[in-house]
């Protein structure tokens, strides 16, 4: 009995990757600027970790929420910004910006809300954060980040060429501009579980471009003539069945946490599914392998030192 | 394509018992108490996932380096006074107490004295000739800087205290296993499972309760004392807005409390709070009153006046009660306070997170609902596309799961929310290295390879493919572990141990189930 399986490539694919960097560098390059702009101009919308402050998350005990007698009452406790978001029938999200007088008046917001709107509601959540964590916790964000980029940097350039690790961390770096700007255009809040999307992003995006530097690694010692466009081409092409499975695997995993996984973690799977599902594999077959034609990946190759000219398949 | 039954049963084996670690998450209460303490290891639920309150709170350095310029300048003027040695202008600017000797000749004698205040420090400091003070003389003009090692030796104390003290505090809630740790520093950690308004918890750790008995001054009226301050007397607030000029000397402190009990007066059923001194203090406190019948003396605590009874007889037993329009629970709290003691120095609160149980069980639904059904996504999405070699890869995966769980379970690691999200990501990566895998057996077929050539050429070139991707993700996730905090962390912790499963269970776990069914079914050509 044989049932079919599924085959979302075919076996044999000639797609040319690298002449469309004619279109996709631009492309990418368009969006960067977009998404720096977009960072400039909306910023970030920094969340509590970042920016001190104290959220309060209530549920109803009535089944129905009054929002505006809601408002009216926590206006009257002269708090400065009062934002309400509502979820579902009867939950609310306060969020009080950062008060002035340091640590101890943060605290103070707390014993003030809760006085307000007394035992009508449950509490479900409360945070605050104080102006000093929030600027540590920004610091070590950023830190963070940078520790990443040079570490998995110093990793590539032991693995492979210095070329290939600049290569793999052009791509990167610009998936994680994108996926900053993503945030600045839908406001999701910047916090610290942004913080680990993005590493996540950078270390599933440097996944997917390794498999395929690999590839065109073991391409180069192989076939010593081929040109460098044809190359790279194959290495792509011979990846790209595995690019696209994996690639939904990791795409129905996120769905089931950014369905069902809770609002706790939304804007996390949010993030997440942004920078992996549209970015991420994009990156690495469109940008990352193209990017390697101008590096001088290669340049130092024996010429006619081997009889293979055109590649075959993979050879044993 | 080739394990020795050796192997093949120590790859089995192993991967069974680091999965069986798992097992004592899933069982009863009471199961799990019963077994042998080796045994007794699980995965901890986060606060976000149990319901609970994380507070971070910092030493206040600031009263820290005041109390000990305070202490320097009285222990000046306290050495000078002994040595018989005049001076004036004797001052506190910051951390320097500066004073001027009146007789050249005894200028050297003063130095001399005022050395021996210096303390060399301890500990992390010790090797290099350290000291707690900086001491300059220049034409008899003495000024005696704290050094910034002093103070941070002194911060450290003093988290050290306050730890201890806080635990007494909260254990006194009598809640279910809170942790309180120091961070860096000059911060403590205090986590506690299951408290849905941490109002009183921060009361109670927020409160120095430094507890004073001292004499009132009668022979001047407040706002005399308050335009004219004396250097032995302070004037303090009563919680019912009176001021008391009260004297600066203390007669018996809160360190001689050896219990603090609530209850009721017996005269008019008022809440009080009954306490007993040790004998030193029962001492100075029966000699105190005995000298001072008629007037009244005051119970201090952090500089407001609870009460000022006047003394009607001498009290010799050592004990008393305060009372001052106390409820049940402030009582009751305050009975607390001065059973741990009192902290060092003040602590605040800079970072609050508390979630409800309501929330952290609907956390634990949701986490627990995404990754079951993100799982059943993969495992039918991976048959489709590899069919028998998939279901190889869903056993695979269902075992890279089971090793984590088992991992967490023997760290006795936290599981957050993040943390599950990242156990449901690694399941969507964890089948990566079998699809790298089986995309090259693939091309090695498509090559004209043999079956089993095909197989073993397969695994063998996509190995290093995986660890080269692995590695860097893995990077990613340790620098995560060491910058993030909190539930963050926990994503780190799941995501990082998921990576090292993943790697282990591709070169292992799923070239064996391969290898098995090969042996047993010698195909000459490959399913996939």
């Amino acid at each position: 009995m044989r049932i079919p399986l599924l085959r979302l490539v075919p076996d044999e694919t000639k797609i040319d990757f690298v002449q469309f960097r004619r279109i996709s560098f631009p492309l990418s390059a368009i969006l960067s600027l977009l998404a720096v702009f977009a960072f400039y101009h909306y910023g970030l919308n920094l969340g509590i970790d970042f920016k001190g402050g104290t959220i309060i998350e209530v549920q109803s005990k009535t089944p129905k929420l009054d929002i505006p007698a809601m408002r009216t009452t926590l206006e009257k406790l002269e708090l400065g910004e009062v934002q309400l978001q509502q979820f579902g029938d009867n939950e609310v999200l306060i969020r009080v910006a950062q008060q002035p007088g340091g640590d101890a008046a943060q605290q103070a917001v707390v014993t003030k809300v809760r006085a307000a709107l007394g035992d009508s509601v449950e509490y479900r959540r409360v945070e605050v954060v104080g102006p000093r964590v929030s600027a540590e916790l920004l610091g070590y964000g950023i830190i963070g980040l940078g520790l990443a980029i040079i570490g998995i940097l110093i990793y590539l350039w032991f693995r492979f060429e210095w070329q290939f690790a600049l290569g793999a961390m052009i791509a990167n770096v610009h998936d994680i501009v994108l996926t900053i700007g993503f945030m600045a255009i839908t406001q999701i809040d910047f916090d610290l579980t942004s913080v680990a999307a993005l590493l996540t992003i950078l270390g599933y995006s440097l996944n997917d471009t390794v498999v395929i530097y690999d590839r065109i690694r073991e391409l180069l010692r192989k076939y010593k003539r081929l040109p460098m466009k044809e190359l790279l081409n194959e290495g792509v092409n011979q990846t790209l069945s595995r690019s696209v499975i994996t690639h939904i695997t990791v795409t129905l995993a996120l769905i089931a946490l950014l369905v069902w996984g809770g609002r706790a973690i939304h804007g996390f799977a949010a993030v997440m599914t942004f920078g992996v599902v549209l970015v991420g594999t994009y990156t690495s077959v469109f940008i990352a392998a193209p990017m390697l034609m101008y590096l001088g990946v290669g340049a130092h190759r024996e010429r006619g030192a081997t009889p293979e000219n055109t590649p075959a398949r993979v050879t044993p | 394509m080739h394990f020795s039954s050796l192997r093949a049963l120590a790859i089995v084996v192993f991967s069974a018992i680091v999965c069986a670690l798992a097992v004592p998450n899933l069982l009863a209460p009471a199961t799990y108490d019963a077994l042998p303490s080796a045994f007794k290891r699980k995965m901890v639920l986060g606060l976000d996932l149990q319901g609970g309150s994380h507070l971070l709170l910092q030493v206040d350095a600031d009263f820290i380096r005041k109390e000990k310029g305070e202490n320097l300048r009285d222990d000046v003027r306290r050495v000078l006074r002994e040595a018989k040695i005049g001076y004036t202008n004797l001052a506190l600017q910051g951390l320097t107490v500066s004073v001027r000797v009146r007789e050249e000749k005894d200028v050297q004698e003063a130095v001399r004295k005022l050395r021996e205040l210096s303390q060399p420090l301890s500990g992390v400091f010790s090797g290099a000739n350290v000291q707690d003070l900086e001491i300059t003389e220049n034409g008899g003009l003495i000024r005696l800087t704290i050094t910034n090692a002093g103070i941070i030796q002194r911060v450290g104390q003093s988290v050290e205290q306050s730890i201890e003290i806080v635990r007494k505090r909260v254990d006194e809630l009598g809640t279910v296993e809170p942790s309180i740790q120091r961070q860096g520093l000059d911060r403590i950690l205090v986590q506690v499972p299951g408290l849905d308004n941490p109002k009183r918890l921060i009361d109670l750790i927020g409160q120095t309760a430094k507890l004073t008995f001292r004499m009132v001054d009668l022979t001047v009226s407040a706002q005399q004392a308050q335009t004219n301050p004396s250097p032995d007397s302070e004037v303090l607030p009563s919680n019912e807005g009176q001021s008391y000029v009260i004297e600066k000397r203390v007669v018996v402190a809160g360190e001689d409390l050896i219990d603090a009990q609530p209850g009721n007066d017996q005269r008019n059923g008022e809440w009080v709070v009954n306490f007993r001194f040790n004998s030193a203090g029962a001492r100075r406190f029966a000699n105190a009153t005995r000298d001072n019948v008629g007037r009244p003396f005051a119970i201090v605590l952090d500089n407001k006046v609870i009460s000022a009874p006047t003394i009607r007889e001498p009290i010799l037993g050592g004990q008393g009660q305060i009372s001052g329009s106390f409820t049940a629970q402030s009582a009751n709290d305050l009975a607390i306070l001065l059973r741990a003691g009192a902290l060092p120095a003040p602590l605040t609160v800079i970072e609050e997170r508390t979630v409800g149980a309501g929330l952290g069980e609907d956390s634990i639904a949701a986490g627990i609902k995404a990754a079951w059904i993100g799982a059943i996504f993969v495992i039918v999405f991976m048959f489709v596309t590899y069919g028998l070699f998939g279901l190889f890869a869903n056993i695979a995966v269902a075992v890279n799961v089971g090793m984590i769980l088992g991992i967490l379970s023997l760290l006795g690691a936290t599981l957050t929310l993040p943390g599950i999200a990242g156990i449901v990501l690694t399941v969507g990566i964890a089948v990566d290295s079998n699809v790298l895998i089986y995309e090259r057996i693939r091309e090695e077929v498509r090559a004209g390879r043999s079956a089993l050539s095909a197989l073993n050429a397969g695994f063998d070139r996509a190995l290093a493919t995986i660890l080269d991707s692995n590695l860097t993700t893995f990077i990613a996730a340790v620098v995560l572990f060491y910058v993030g905090t909190g539930p963050v962390r926990g994503f780190a912790v799941t995501f990082g141990i998921g990576i090292l499963t993943t790697l282990f269970t591709a070169f292992t776990f799923t070239r064996l189930l391969v290898a098995l069914w090969y042996h047993w079914w010698r195909p000459k050509t490959l399913p996939i």
